[in-house]
């Protein structure tokens, strides 16, 4: 089944890509066309990260399980938009002036949340092979895998500090954030919750079901 | 030898540079993503003419200036729809569609403080106080981008000259209209409305500060700022405010709305300067656009005659 659903979500990946192109052809991409693009590719990331860490919660509350085979392909698509809009930034807004990124970096405190966003993706992609999983182990792997929590916020504090003054679509992707962590927390504390019930009623010598 | 030339082209008709430029740019981002083949019929219609639709009325007795850069004039269509304009909502095309219906008739502005006789007049009699000129002036935004616009209107000083302010006078305060049922984006507190600018007296006096009704040889596009609006070159745009029902000569220094809102980013001062930068970017550069790579940005904008205005100021303090 998901083998053939996988092309597809593939091609739908790339429709964002494959429109603003489209977009650039047609000569639609408004007065500023690096800026929507840079705009563009930006806001993508964040989108990829957030549905990324979406799919988790989706599969366990619809019981839709096979939802994982997606993940990694997502996951990867957000490092792939990250990559274009870090290029859209490094090329065509400063045209390779390492001095002028550096400076960049270490003065402006948005684009210094937008590279840490980017950096933490960077080991993230690097170990998304089969091969990377075995090499770790398992556990040492999702421990690796969670850095991906702090590349969204930092990812999302990049856009909040970019914005001069209406906060309200930054502050959106925020909401979203925190309902996908929030669920993280809820799950773990109610994972604990059972493990100390399961104790407490194990001692009392009811057998569990 | 008899050499022809074209009596009347608006030079904003000339967007043939711009169309060829932005075709570049997205070749580049076609080739990054390596999908260009799949556009590749699209092609025709970006080398296809842009069609240009302008807004309105004719102005006539256009005087031409020596204030006037030659530098060339940026599309109609970028300048009518890439507007920050929150009053109207905070993306840059909202303005466009939203301002559409936005009434300046009957319009009037309230001129008072310190001045001798306080009152209210038409814009159609301000607008009637001096000739129109055309002054073709570099506009640059403190977000790190420019274009150059042929304003129409006649230097701010001719009205105040005419409205008499007191010794009193040290600042000119410049209100924008305030209508939350006309304008959308006031219906959200992004900005502390109204919108408020203003000018140090010998900076308002100053020949470079525009009061402007028109630009591309007609009436003020709404999301421009129509029916009446300030141009001050050497600032940062938002220094010159749009839609103006007020102006108020004071003895202290105006607040302006965006240092209220972020002291530490935006200045009352707000001249145009790479070496100051902002906070969260450089203004060593600027993207004017229809162009592919970025400019130096100019000290002043370029307008040093201004320059002595300053003299003494530290502008890294007085940002």
């Amino acid at each position: 089944m998901t083998r053939y659903f996988k092309p597809i979500v593939f091609l739908a990946c790339l429709a964002p890509l494959g429109r603003l192109v489209w977009r650039g052809f047609d000569a639609d991409l408004g007065a500023n066309p690096i800026e929507t693009i840079t705009h563009g590719t930006g806001d993508w990331t964040l989108i990829f990260l957030l549905l990324t860490l979406s799919i988790t919660p989706l599969r366990k509350l619809t019981r839709q399980y096979w939802l994982i085979h997606f993940r990694r392909m997502i996951g990867l698509f957000a490092f792939f938009y990250g990559c274009l809009h870090l290029v859209t930034y490094v090329w065509l807004d400063k045209f390779f002036d390492v001095h002028e990124m550096l400076a960049d970096i270490a003065k402006r405190r948005f684009i210094t949340a937008g590279m840490t966003a980017f950096a933490l993706l960077v080991p993230l992609a690097l170990t998304s092979t089969r091969w990377s999983i075995r090499k770790l182990g398992g556990r040492r792997w999702q421990a690796l895998h969670r850095l991906i929590y702090f590349s969204a916020a930092a990812g999302v504090i990049h856009y909040i500090w970019l914005v001069k003054a209406d906060k309200r679509k930054p502050l959106e992707y925020a909401a979203v954030l925190a309902a996908l962590i929030l669920y993280r927390i809820a799950t773990w504390i109610g994972a604990r919750v059972r493990v100390s019930a399961g104790r407490a009623t194990s001692t009392a010598g009811i057998p569990e079901a | 030898m008899l050499i022809k030339q074209a009596a009347d082209i608006r030079s904003s008709e000339i967007t043939a540079k711009r169309l060829y430029l932005n075709r570049r740019t997205f070749l580049s981002a076609a080739a990054l993503a390596g999908t260009a083949a799949a556009a590749g019929w699209r092609f025709a219609k970006v080398l296809s003419p842009r069609e240009s639709v302008w807004a309105g009325n004719k102005i006539n007795g256009i005087q031409k200036s020596p204030f006037s850069t030659n530098e060339t004039i940026t599309a109609y269509k970028d300048v009518t729809h890439y507007n920050n304009y929150y009053e109207f909502g905070t993306e840059k095309e909202e303005p466009a569609e939203l301002a559409k219906n936005f009434r300046t008739r009957p319009w009037k502005v309230k001129i008072d403080g310190a001045v001798e006789k306080k009152q209210e007049l038409d814009v159609d009699a301000i607008i009637k106080m001096a000739p129109p000129e055309e002054r073709i002036y570099r506009h640059r935004c403190v977000e790190g981008w420019s274009i150059v616009v042929p304003w129409i209107g006649f230097s701010l000083s001719e009205l105040i000259k005419r409205v008499n302010p007191t010794s009193k006078a040290k600042f000119v305060e410049f209100t924008t209209v305030f209508d939350m049922a006309q304008m959308p984006g006031q219906q959200r507190h992004v900005l502390d409305w109204p919108y408020v600018e203003g000018l140090r007296m010998d900076e308002a006096m100053h020949p470079l500060a525009l009061l402007c009704f028109g630009m591309y040889g007609e009436d003020l596009p709404n999301q421009d700022g129509a029916p009446i609006r300030l141009v001050v070159p050497w600032k940062y745009g938002f220094k010159s405010g749009k839609a103006i029902v007020r102006i108020r000569f004071t003895e202290k220094q105006p607040q302006n709305t965006w240092n209220t809102m972020a002291p530490n980013e935006y200045g009352f001062y707000a001249n145009v300067n790479p070496n100051v930068d902002h906070p969260r970017w450089s203004q060593a550069k600027e993207r004017r656009l229809g162009e592919f790579y970025k400019r130096p940005t100019l000290m002043f904008n370029g307008y040093d005659q201004v320059a002595s205005l300053y003299s003494g100021m530290d502008l890294r303090k007085n940002f």
